[in-house]
């Protein structure tokens, strides 16, 4: 199958390592693997704001981009909401309503295309560490993913899953960690305690975005525990 | 102040308080064992939420009907039924029956309805005395302040916190055990009861078949209040109806177990009219008030018209990150938490109350513990949608223009990524500083640094030596 | 005059908007979420007994579950094998907490368990002084009915002495035959539609455990308002 990648902004300029290990990961999966070079951004960042005509501003060459692909695989439950769940939302009643639906319905987060399109799980990946995994909200709860990371981590050789005792967002919400940094940042030092308190050396999720902020706050505060991208550790071999 | 800045300097404060998270976080912990607990003993909750928010959909799509019928069968048993339109109708509708009643003292069952239209400080500025019954209402009436929650009014304090504040205003506190504080307000709270002009009350649902106001409480308090004295008034917004008295035997452990994890509260008690022939005792007259303050134009935004379903549980609250961290005061509003961040701006004003919109990291907890399904954290996306539509911030909009030019044009998305990398050692210097661009984030948090290598430039090379 | 007109026209103006505003209609309940069933009926909540707790099939099994649920609820469940057995647990009761009177109701279960406890009474039916009540030792009610699901019992002005009996004295006793059992909160609704739809009693209360409040650090205590306890017989 011909898969094209979604790679959000974040993870272009900050975690390219995350994407990479998609091709890579796809690539040994036997699928061909493309990546339009025109497509920047999902448009969430406008969007999320309110201003909605600047999110399609982004949004509508995206969706002519994607058009013809076969599936779009994103390796944030974030970006993959963005075009799942608002596409639809944010081009209702436009002439592109249609094309929004069908590019949602062919869309799909990293760890859930590897699951459930797939229907992989052992990737063959060595990751002798203990680990637990943040679950981003997005894909949560607008993707309804949660069993695909977990199996996909379980078979892991050398692994040690723990679970978070709480689900709670880690803070970052976009702008939001911006615009009230007092209220984002305390939501995170929440997270990073939860996650401090399983032993773990690594928090994995499927959402860089998190990752990015969890990773922010750890790091200030001089921890030792690191974040690590689910892709990143899938392509550990 | 602005509310907006009023709002953020509390949130700063509270969400730095250490003490308040955790006193929150273990008062919450145990909500969360116990409803965990009702829920899973439901054969299926889910297909309960649906069937409840399909009952509240059809409540409220149809609630002209509903409220003629609930207010014929109420008036058909002697209830004066009175509507008021916004919060100072309300007030005199209520000042209006105790003058006539010759009333002084007013005992009073939890109702956010009267703290919505500031009910208290009206009347004892006219003189009347008000007791607040609740023990959770009558701790925060002691301590001159709004409940923290509309369902835990006084979760906020500890033990020792109440201990002091029954020795200084009531001058009885034993100790500081719950069981003794408790008793402590048990006693003062019995003779007023009965001495009582008239008990006041809010509502739970209002039941349009039959003409019944059902009211669900733990302690005891509203059914005294509902009991003893000679008049008895009910305040309750109009979206409380449902349609139908068997709908109580799906909304009522629903609330409690959402509410407070419990299979069903107490007390829950339905009222159809004054104290009827043959029965001894009761108000002998009812007066039960219809409050629209604005619920109507809530009704009129049918995309979120939903937020109307609310049955009050306070399990939205429970869940959000936001109210755990910066506590049910930093809104300053009657309905704080999500739903609250949903309603007040269509309640009193989006322009002023967008910022609790905008509050939020969208993660949709609240959602998903809704028990009528409301949708809640997309309606906060709307609200930012409204606001900004209606009334955009000048440079945030300036600034998403040219973000969006950016963004939808690869050439200078690739300029802007490779200019980041080249500037980023020089925000380092300032970084958390004033002149640090990023300082809202940097000021607690470290910035990734931007690849050496862009994914994007990779994968061009990648295809370059692959043509090879 | 005045007064009317404006009540009057309040109610025209709120009933105008509410019309006004649903012209315009909305989208279908929980239409969000993609995983529900979109079954709008004539009532959405005819099924609730197929998702509410399960309460078991037989007489039995709902015995033994109004017994876990009242134990659980803190509520002191006691079923007899005879209304003979009533008199003797009542006087232990009454023994143990040194009651010098009680108030009651007339009923055939309630005068019975009045008249063998041969302490002074107050009788609500025909009116009743409130502090006389205050100082009771205990309220004895009967009830409409016993639900296996809640553990809770259900009492109205008419089957339990008034609003006040039941939640005034710090102790109420539930007097109840075994056929009073229902099975769930669905079959409560119904056996009072039956009962009571000509003419409802003016309050019907669903009584789920003694009197409690978590107000204080969200610590369970009993008898926040109402009774510190409640005991049921039933036989």
């Amino acid at each position: 199958m011909t898969v094209t990648l979604f790679i959000p902004c974040f993870m272009d300029a900050l975690f390219p390592r995350a994407g990479i290990s998609m091709v890579e990961i796809l690539e040994r999966l036997g699928h061909k693997v493309v990546c339009p070079n025109e497509i920047a951004c999902c448009g969430q960042p406008p969007f999320n704001s309110g201003y909605w005509d600047e999110a399609r501003t982004i949004a509508a060459p995206v969706l002519e981009k994607l058009k013809s692909a076969e599936a779009v695989v994103i390796g944030s439950g974030s970006c993959g909401a963005m075009i799942k769940k608002f596409y639809p939302e944010l081009f209702k009643n436009t002439p592109q309503a249609e094309l929004a639906k069908q590019v949602a319905a062919r869309t799909w987060e990293f760890s859930d295309f590897l699951v459930s399109k797939l229907g992989v799980t052992d990737l063959g990946a060595k990751f002798a560490h203990k680990v637990t995994f943040h679950d981003g909200c997005h894909g949560l709860r607008e993707l309804g993913i949660k069993t695909a990371p977990r199996a996909l981590l379980s078979k892991v050789v050398g692994l040690d899953f723990v679970e978070l005792k709480e689900e709670s967002c880690c803070g970052f919400g976009g702008t939001f960690s911006a615009k009230f940094p007092m209220i984002s940042t305390a939501m995170g030092e929440v997270k990073c305690a939860a996650a401090t308190e399983t032993g773990a050396d690594f928090i994995v999720s499927n959402d860089s975005s998190c990752l990015m902020h969890i990773q922010g706050l750890l790091s200030r505060q001089g921890s030792k525990l690191k974040t690590i991208h689910l892709a990143e550790v899938l392509n550990q071999q | 102040m602005s509310f907006v800045s009023e709002f953020k300097t509390r949130a700063s404060e509270k969400s730095r308080d250490l003490r308040h998270r955790s006193v929150i976080r273990t008062a919450l912990r145990s909500y969360e064992v116990v409803r965990d607990k009702r829920k899973a003993a439901f054969q299926s909750w889910e297909s309960a939420r649906q069937a409840a928010a399909e009952t509240k959909w059809e409540a409220i799509n149809h609630l002209d009907e509903h409220l003629v019928a609930l207010t014929s069968k109420l008036e058909a048993r002697g209830t004066k039924v009175h509507w008021a339109s916004n919060g100072v109708q309300a007030r005199e509708i209520i000042s209006q029956i105790l003058r006539d009643k010759k009333a002084r003292t007013i005992i009073k069952s939890k109702a956010m309805t009267s703290e919505e239209i500031h009910l208290n400080h009206a009347l004892e500025k006219e003189g009347f005395t008000v007791v607040e019954s609740d023990l959770g209402e009558f701790i925060v009436q002691l301590r001159h302040e709004p409940p923290y929650h509309i369902v835990f009014p006084s979760m906020h304090l500890t033990r020792g916190e109440i201990k002091d504040l029954f020795q200084k205003e009531l001058g009885d506190a034993p100790s500081d055990s719950p069981e003794e504080l408790t008793m402590v307000a048990r006693r003062v709270m019995r003779q007023k009861y009965i001495t009582a002009d008239v008990g006041f009350t809010g509502g739970n649902f209002a039941i349009a078949e039959t003409g019944m106001i059902s009211i669900t409480e733990n302690e005891g308090n509203a059914r005294l209040t509902a009991a003893l004295p000679k008049t008895m008034i009910t305040l309750m917004g109009i979206e409380k109806v449902l349609p139908r008295f068997s709908d109580l035997a799906l909304f009522l452990p629903m609330l409690a177990t959402a509410g407070a994890g419990q299979p069903m509260t107490c007390y829950n008690t339905m009222y159809s009219g004054p104290r009827q022939p043959g029965e001894c005792d009761g108000p002998e007259e009812w007066h039960v008030i219809l409050l629209d303050n604005r619920r109507t134009e809530l009704l009129a935004d049918a995309e979120q018209r939903d937020s109307l379903h609310c049955i009050r549980c306070g399990a939205c609250l429970n869940v959000c990150p936001i109210f755990r961290n910066v506590g049910g005061h930093t809104y300053g509003t009657t309905y704080s938490g999500p739903v609250g961040a949903v309603i007040t701006p269509h309640l009193r004003g989006l322009q002023d109350w967008k910022h609790l919109s905008n509050a939020s990291s969208l993660c949709g907890a609240c959602t998903e513990a809704c028990p009528v399904k409301i949708d809640l954290h997309h309606h906060l996306l709307q609200n930012r949608r409204n606001a900004s539509a209606s009334e955009p911030a000048f440079f945030e909009r300036l600034a998403y223009k040219i973000f969006a030019f950016v963004a939808s044009r690869p050439v200078l998305w690739s300029f802007a990524k490779k200019f980041g990398r080249l500037t980023q050692p020089l925000q380092r210097l300032v970084t958390g500083g004033v002149i640090d661009p990023a300082r809202q984030w940097t000021k607690t948090r470290d910035l990734p640094p931007i690849a050496p290598e862009s994914f994007k430039e990779w994968w061009a090379k990648r295809k370059e030596s692959q043509a090879e | 005059m005045k007064n009317v007109e404006t009540i009057l026209s309040e109610r025209e103006k709120i009933l105008g908007r509410i019309r006004e505003a649903l012209k315009v209609s909305a989208p279908p309940p929980g239409s969000h979420d993609e995983t529900s069933a979109h079954s709008t009926t004539e009532s959405p909540a005819s099924h609730a007994r197929e998702w509410l707790p399960s309460v078991g099939e037989s007489s039995a099994e709902q015995f033994a579950l109004f017994t876990k649920n009242a134990a659980d609820l803190k509520a002191d469940f006691q079923l007899l094998a005879s209304r003979a057995e009533l008199p003797a647990a009542l006087k232990k009761i009454a023994n143990d907490e040194k009651w010098s009177r009680f108030a009651s109701h007339g009923g055939e279960l309630s005068n019975f368990a009045s008249a063998s406890l041969g302490l002074p009474v107050l009788e609500t039916d025909k009116g009743y002084d409130v502090q006389e009540m205050e100082k009771c030792d205990a309220g004895i009610t009967e009830c409409d009915a016993l639900i296996a699901q809640t553990g809770g019992v259900v009492v109205t002005t008419r089957s339990a002495g008034g609003r006040a009996l039941s939640v005034l004295p710090p102790h109420h006793i539930v007097i109840a035959r075994r056929e009073q059992l229902v099975a769930d909160l669905p079959a409560a609704f119904a056996l009072l539609q039956q009962k009571y739809a000509a003419n409802y009693p003016s309050m019907i209360s669903f009584i789920t455990g003694p009197s409690r409040t978590g107000d204080i650090e969200r610590i369970l205590v009993l008898g926040a308002h109402g009774p510190k306890k409640l005991t049921i017989f039933c036989f």
